[in-house]
């Protein structure tokens, strides 16, 4: 027997009215939105696959570690952090996906954590559609470039203009003013490519060539016959599996007639210094994001960073001494995951209808002071352009070791602004 | 450069990719000639190669080359292991149809990709070659004093990589005595020749299945380990050498050897000479074209023959 479901007109007035009263009660209303111990949700978009894996791995460690410790200290507004981590395959298609999963599925209050900037430029339109605020670690010029949108903001490291602006004067006195450049092909190396150019031309240098290789490559000797022989600086930026194939047929091109080397540590990332047929970058020249080898002035901030995420004083993980960190880069999820929840705590955020306050929170930042929260430096943010600038590092490589030989100041690293992303409507 | 070093180097880079690019594409000619099935997983067992000799070269403690000629015997015969047990679970149960073993194939290169990210994890890890010293190369030149040598900057290669052209050489040769000259040889080309005639013969047909295509994923395996100590090994390097060995094949002609050799060695030499001179793009563009003038000009390729 099956009995059947008729509302009559009277218990549909009585459900109404119930419903109306409910729903018009101040009280509950105000416990619905009032404190509660549900986590606030952060998208972690890692690089767990692909190209980015190495960093993807490290990004992960350094993201934990923040959160445990944000988490011991009591979360964020007295909730704790939950983080919510993805795989994008380091592929721009999927970090969308990805974002979209992120506001969509697991309903995360922010997205956050990407490094690759085709990943980044491929994911934030999807960030700004969902109306989700997207803090990318990435380096890439794009945020402040104003490319990309209101949603997107990246706090926690400097971009790459900035960077190669502050190493062309170093490189120009010290190395040589005819330079030869080698980069990955895409965003990320033609802001190398665009930026450095223009820099070293500043300090009255030129770049004799631009040598391209993309970014999935495997074998590298191929390219180096077109650095030109009267080449006195050679500048290279490599990403990818490969960098320790690139960084070895190097060496074994030059042999021992090779011209000055000025190398972002993206060549290297991950990869051990002491590692066969990389004895020839002894005395190469490096920036660094944050020294991978524990300096002599070493701050407490510093240590403590290196304790909590579990690095030691080589840059490679406690538990593993042939496990190289991704140390320049990764001290950027530790600072953003500081910065969310400086201003979440500053925006009195509850939850996801918040998040334009949350934006207009992080804007209104400006100096942050060199502390536990902030362990590469001291850094100043630009709410207009959605940039931090920051302190730079060039490391000598002596004995087998990063030397740190050169710090930049802030201000070495301003350009003016090509954005207002606070004129933007949400 | 000058021209003349700048050649020479690509020259070099060229023979090495060509050489490992033969082997590789041997095998799956190997396994498409006596058996008409198209391994589309074979990039995966060439990446097999490379990450078990990942594992035996790190588990082996001492010099390198103890570890390198350990990787050089056991990751081939992992690998063959691999390819036999995919034999008999997956295409013989399809019957070597030829629609069906390309769909199997496909599913076997997913599960040994993901497998291998699984166990062996997203990085690229280097094996440390067995020896590997610059050699400087000199090069001729009409001087002052008359003809005079002199060594131009950047004209080098490593003792290793001339060691991968050696190796690859020899196993080709190898290869060709053991089809031509011994009894499993013969086996392999009656069965290639007629499946049927064979089988009448006595030929267990279904177990020269099973070691061809383990052996032609150990050929692509043994070509991985050469190159491993040049390139590093990765979960996903197995994509690159599966396109070019399919350009190889199809421009070779399937199921010729000698066809197989003298289209790596067109394919990886122009590939090293064009990318030197000009860009790595288009020597890829050039090698599909290559292909696509092969399929409609001449479908069995250049030493195939004509199917009845």
């Amino acid at each position: 027997m099956t009995k059947r479901l008729q509302t009559s007109r009277r218990t549909l007035l009585k459900r109404a009215g119930a419903g109306a009263l409910v729903a018009s009660s101040p009280l509950l209303g105000r416990f619905a939105s009032a404190q509660s111990a549900a986590p606030i949700k952060i998208g972690f978009q890692q690089h767990s696959t692909g190209i980015g894996a190495a960093y993807g791995r490290w990004y992960g460690r350094t993201t934990d570690a923040a959160v445990n410790l944000i988490n011991e200290a009591g979360g964020i507004n007295g909730r704790p952090v939950e983080i919510i981590a993805e795989d994008d395959g380091t592929d721009p298609k999927r970090g969308a996906e990805v974002v979209e999963k992120f506001a969509n599925q697991h309903n995360c209050d922010v997205a956050f954590g990407t490094l690759f900037s085709h990943v980044v430029i491929g994911s934030a339109p999807a960030a700004g559609e969902q109306k989700l605020p997207y803090f990318v670690v990435s380096e890439g010029h794009h945020v402040a470039s104003g490319a990309l949108n209101r949603y997107t903001l990246q706090p926690g490291i400097t971009d790459v203009k900035s960077q190669v602006q502050a190493m062309a004067p170093y490189v120009a006195e010290n190395l040589g003013k005819k330079v030869t450049m080698i980069f990955p092909d895409f965003a990320f190396g033609h802001d190398h490519r665009d930026f450095f150019t223009a820099a070293i031309e500043a300090q009255g240098g030129e770049v004799l060539e631009h040598i391209a290789v993309p970014p999935a490559e495997t074998s590298f000797t191929k390219y180096f016959p077109k650095i030109p022989r009267d080449t006195e600086v050679l500048y290279h930026v490599m990403v990818g599996p490969a960098v320790l194939t690139f960084v070895k047929e190097l060496g074994e091109f030059f042999g021992p007639s090779s011209p000055a080397i000025f190398g972002f540590i993206d060549s290297l990332e991950a990869v051990d210094l002491a590692s066969p047929g990389l004895e020839f970058l002894e005395g190469t020249y490096f920036w660094e994001g944050n020294p991978r080898y524990a300096q002599d002035d070493q701050t407490s901030y510093d240590k403590n960073f290196r304790a909590a995420v579990g690095v030691d004083e080589n840059g490679a993980s406690v538990s593993d001494a042939s496990d190289v960190s991704t140390y320049a880069h990764m001290f950027g999820c530790w600072e953003t995951l500081h910065i969310i929840k400086a201003g979440m705590e500053s925006a009195g955020y509850q939850g996801p209808e918040d998040r334009q306050k949350l934006i207009e929170a992080t804007e209104a930042m400006s100096e942050m002071e060199e502390s536990d929260a902030h362990p590469q430096g001291p850094k100043v943010f630009n709410g207009k352009t959605h940039q931090a600038f920051g302190v730079q590092y060039i490391s000598r490589v002596e004995n087998g070791r990063l030397v740190k030989v050169h710090t930049t100041s802030i201000e070495d690293t301003m350009y003016p602004d090509e954005v207002d992303y606070t004129t933007q409507s949400f | 450069m000058d021209f003349g070093p700048h050649l020479i180097l690509a020259i070099l880079e060229g023979a090495v990719g060509a050489s490992v690019l033969a082997l590789t594409a041997l095998g799956l000619s190997l396994v498409f000639g006596v058996m008409r099935v198209v391994n589309v997983a074979h990039g995966e067992f060439f990446m097999l190669g490379a990450v078990i000799a990942w594992f035996v070269a790190t588990t082996i403690a001492g010099h390198p080359a103890v570890g390198f000629l350990a990787a050089l015997v056991i990751a081939p015969l992992i690998a063959g292991g691999i390819a036999v047990v995919v034999d008999r679970l997956v295409l013989k149960q399809v019957t070597y149809d030829p629609e069906a073993t390309i769909v199997g194939t496909i599913g076997v290169l997913y599960i040994l990709q993901q497998s291998a990210l699984m166990i062996y994890g997203p990085e690229a890890r280097p094996v440390e070659p067995p020896f590997s010293h610059r050699i400087a190369l000199p090069w001729i030149e009409w001087g002052e004093n008359g003809l005079g040598f002199y060594f131009p900057w950047g004209l080098s290669t490593t003792s290793y990589k001339l060691f991968v052209i050696v190796a690859a050489i020899t196993i080709l040769l190898t290869f060709w005595l053991v089809m031509s000259r011994t009894r499993i040889g013969l086996i392999m080309r009656a069965t290639q020749l007629d499946r049927e005639t064979a089988l009448a013969f006595g030929i267990p047909v279904q177990r020269v299945y099973s070691i061809v295509f383990g052996f032609g994923a150990a050929l692509a395996a043994l070509a991985a380990v050469l190159i491993v100590p040049i390139q590093q090994a990765h979960y996903l390097m197995g994509h690159d050498p599966l396109l070019l060995s399919f350009i190889v094949v199809i421009i070779g002609g399937l199921g010729s050897v000698r066809g197989t050799v003298v289209a790596a060695l067109l394919i990886g030499m122009s590939d090293g000479i064009i990318s030197v001179f000009l860009s790595p793009t288009l020597s890829k563009i050039i090698a599909t074209l290559l292909v696509a003038l092969v399929l409609v000009f001449r479908p069995q390729g250049l030493y195939g023959k004509k199917m009845a």
